[in-house]
């Protein structure tokens, strides 16, 4: 079943660009990855998903139903967490907690201790006493507690120590066992990379590529270093080759095509070292956005 | 449900604040009323001296302190005032101030229909002026029942002066709400409040000044001017109809804009 159904979504704020004619969907109990760098549609795209703005053209569809005619029921059942957290100022941390779990349904106050628990959260303190990251571990309760069956995270380790982004994914990753959908949309191509199945790849408003995380690093480049004499004119000769660079004797590349090519160029000469990695999704991106 | 609780909570302390300065406010001048009304003549001769244009303005030009209720009239002018900052207040911020603190991003993105999160505040408004309307009741009947020497006064007459105040709070209220949806973004609400009600107000000095009539259209002072209403003990009715209109058309136009609008994001 399609938990997420995006088609031709379009957003303009007046004539500047949100997100142009994007189309994309997530199945149940994927990780989606959803990367870019800052202002290229992230945040519009999933702030469609919560009908916080509309649509110019296009629609959304989560569970089945409309973003926009459906959002109250399907919000029942979405948790999310944004990259800047704000709450209201004056509140003490359980209060609010309290009053976001009023919202839904079911009866949240067990999962709420847990959560909080879990993030290491002091439930008297007052909101505006928090640090920044404190902050962010009641987003991370408060996105949480009523156990959603799509998980909606916007930049969400931003303000979290290493410690707590370990505990974060965990919990997320415990989150999808149970059975939730994550939609993660993040510019940290590491995090992405050990968490998701398949990503999008967008750039100035549209989707530039959609695939497996593994075929991705598979299918495309591979990142490939030669140490030997002479090699440089070799390799740059092949077809398939870029990014070449030389030093201390040492070529290294990206290579995209029919592996034997370069093993055959390999045999011919004496080397005294050859690495052939798949790139890393930061290697990927930075390849998408040159 | 939730939410009006919660409205009601971050309000209290700003209702508890608007009530006791009117409150204080009623005291003072009530309690110094004696002086004016032992003296009604000196003081009706004083005024004469004054342009009359002057007395206009300040609404004063119809006043007659031989009676307290006369007197009550240039007072409640003042406790308009207040009242009109008040409702603007909660008007101007009742959405702007969780987009601008960014906190409408942790509401809307729960399951509740925008136009359930608009009425729940509108009532947690509305309650919350209510509380500062029965104040300003309460307490000019105990401070004219306390002050007044003897001289008497028509409780109809205050009553219907005081029914004015639920009316001219929603004029305010609705405008507010009303012209924060209509722009991008309110920064600061006190600037938008205090306009609103010193540019009406200003209508209406201006209306007494000049005898320009058609300001007398443009402000809720004019529609719920209490020398009128002392004299004649009935409201203008013609006047308070434009108020009523503005009430009727502004509550809907809030929750049309509020259904349609795109809330800013933080980044």
């Amino acid at each position: 079943m399609k938990i997420i159904e995006v088609e031709h979504l379009t957003k303009y704020y007046g004539k500047a660009r949100g997100i142009v004619d994007v189309s994309f969907s997530v199945e149940e109990g994927e990780i989606f990855g959803f990367i870019g760098p800052n202002g290229a549609g992230k945040s519009t795209t999933i702030r469609l998903f919560l009908s916080l703005i509309y649509p110019t053209k296009g629609s959304a569809r989560i569970f089945g139903r409309d973003c926009i005619a459906d959002g109250p029921a399907i919000r029942q059942e979405i948790g999310y967490l944004p990259s800047e957290v704000f709450y209201y100022e004056g509140m003490k941390v359980l209060d609010l907690l309290k009053y976001s779990a009023s919202f839904y349904q079911k009866d949240c106050t067990k999962r709420m201790y847990e959560l909080a628990d879990l993030m290491e959260l002091d439930l008297k303190r007052r909101i505006d006493d928090l640090s920044y990251g404190n902050k962010k571990k009641v987003g991370i309760v408060q996105g949480l507690l009523h156990s959603p069956k799509l998980i909606v995270l916007d930049e969400p380790t931003s303000g979290l120590d290493p410690l707590m982004q370990q505990k974060f994914f965990n919990l997320i990753r415990e989150e999808n066992k149970r059975g939730a959908t994550i939609f993660f949309s993040s510019h940290i191509l590491g995090e992405v990379q050990k968490m998701c199945d398949r990503v999008a790849i967008i750039k100035d408003g549209s989707i530039i590529n959609i695939q497996d995380i593994k075929t991705l690093q598979k299918d495309n480049y591979k990142k490939i270093k030669i140490t030997g004499s002479g090699m440089t004119d070799a390799v740059e000769k092949l077809e398939g080759v870029t990014s070449v660079e030389t030093s201390n004797g040492t070529v290294s590349f990206f290579y995209k095509g029919d592996i034997n090519t370069v093993t055959k160029l390999v045999s011919k000469q004496p080397i005294t070292d050859l690495t052939v990695e798949d790139l890393t999704l930061e290697e990927i991106f930075m390849h998408y956005y040159e | 449900m939730n939410i009006y609780k919660h409205e009601l909570r971050i309000r209290l302390r700003s209702v508890i604040i608007w009530s006791l300065s009117v409150m204080a406010l009623l005291f003072v001048f009530i309690s110094i009323s004696a002086k004016f009304t032992e003296k009604a003549g000196l003081m009706n001769e004083l005024l004469a001296n004054y342009p009359p244009e002057l007395l206009m303005a300040f609404g004063m030009a119809e006043m007659d302190f031989s009676s307290i209720l006369g007197y009550f009239g240039l007072i409640f002018l003042f406790c308009q005032i207040c009242l009109g900052i008040q409702a603007a207040n909660y008007g101007f911020g009742l959405v702007s101030i969780e987009e601008s603190e960014f906190t409408a991003d942790f509401l809307l993105a729960k399951p509740v229909k925008r136009s359930a999160i608009l009425t729940s505040k509108l009532l947690a408004a509305f309650t919350s002026l209510t509380i500062t309307n029965a104040v300003v009741w309460a307490s000019s009947f105990f401070f004219l029942a306390v002050y007044d020497k003897g001289t008497g006064y028509d409780v109809k007459t205050l009553m219907i002066l005081l029914a004015t105040i639920p009316a001219f709070q929603l004029v305010f209220l609705g405008l507010g709400v009303v012209i924060s949806l209509m722009v991008k973004r309110v920064r600061s609400v006190t600037p938008f409040s205090m306009a609103l009600v010193f540019g009406t107000y200003t209508f209406n000095a201006f209306s007494g000044m000049l005898g320009e009539k058609s300001l007398d259209l443009l402000t809720p002072f004019k529609h719920f001017d209490p020398n009128f209403i002392v004299k004649n003990a009935n409201w203008d009715w013609p006047l308070v109809a434009i108020s009523v209109g503005v009430i009727i058309v502004s509550f809907p136009a809030s929750y049309w804009l509020y259904s349609r609008r795109n809330i800013p994001s933080a980044t």
